[in-house]
């Protein structure tokens, strides 16, 4: 075993703010050490390069022990947005950038991005339907082949 | 703390290869330390990075993310990544005499 990393493969399975966020800031993180980078995202993951969903990524506020909420609240209308937009002006300020910049900028450093088959399959997408910087859709067989000889993080 | 020999002279640097004193550091001992990190020669863009790193340092202590460089530089973040692959931010730091940025984004 090597002492250093060479490669990561980054799957993103969820669709909400603090499910996606992680995943960037590690793949971002990775480009920045000079590590290669291959992103792939799968089911509600989607979402976020999904031209129609790309900006309206929001907190779970239900089901979310992490905020701190009595469940009721979390679920009525608008909590989820308030939240969102709470949490975004609060990382503008640490300038963590907008997840649909952030992915922008991830594509620039040259990391892989990638949409699921089964996925898009299911929800009935094309290519068209998503964000220019999605390099292919691919099957998991070509993701295990891409991802060989790295680590692999599920997020 | 190791010691390592640029343009003929000796400087401090950690284990990582970053200058422990910025002020030790010449542009003459720039080419030197790009080439040990696989960069044989550094061009017009490359210099405009290295030296907006070493006006960042002076002004606010540390050095810049590469987001942040991207944004105020003047170079793209693509081009950035083309002109040091193994990290932008890290390698022009380690060129330009400064200590590791320290920055998650």
């Amino acid at each position: 075993m090597s002492d250093t990393i060479e490669k990561v493969s980054i799957i993103v399975s969820k669709g909400s703010l603090e499910g996606v966020y992680p995943a960037l800031i590690m793949a971002n993180g990775a480009r920045a050490e000079g590590i290669e980078v291959n992103l792939f995202f799968t089911f509600f993951g989607l979402d976020v390069v999904h031209r129609s969903t790309i900006d309206h990524i929001k907190v779970a506020t239900v089901g979310n022990p992490g905020l701190h909420l009595v469940t009721m609240a979390g679920g009525l209308p608008g909590v989820s947005s308030v939240m969102t937009h709470y949490l975004e002006k609060k990382m503008g300020k640490l300038d963590i950038p907008p997840i649909h910049e952030f992915v922008e900028m991830i594509a620039d450093t040259g990391a892989g991005i990638y949409a699921c088959k089964a996925s898009t399959d299911l929800f009935e997408l094309t290519k068209d339907d998503l964000i220019e910087q999605v390099m292919d859709i691919i099957t998991v067989g070509e993701f295990y082949a891409m991802a060989a000889g790295g680590e692999i993080i599920f997020t | 703390m190791p010691i390592a020999t640029y343009a003929g002279k000796a400087v401090t640097v950690n284990d990582e290869g970053f200058f422990e004193d910025p002020s030790q550091w010449t542009e003459a001992m720039a080419p030197e330390i790009a080439r040990a990190q696989s960069i044989d020669e550094l061009t017009e863009p490359h210099w405009q990075v290295i030296k907006f790193m070493r006006a960042e340092y002076a002004e606010k202590g540390t050095g810049p993310t590469v987001r942040v460089l991207g944004k105020t530089s003047g170079v793209s973040v693509k081009d950035l990544y083309q002109l040091f692959p193994k990290g932008p931010a890290k390698m022009a730091a380690k060129i330009a005499g400064i200590p590791k940025p320290r920055g998650c984004i």
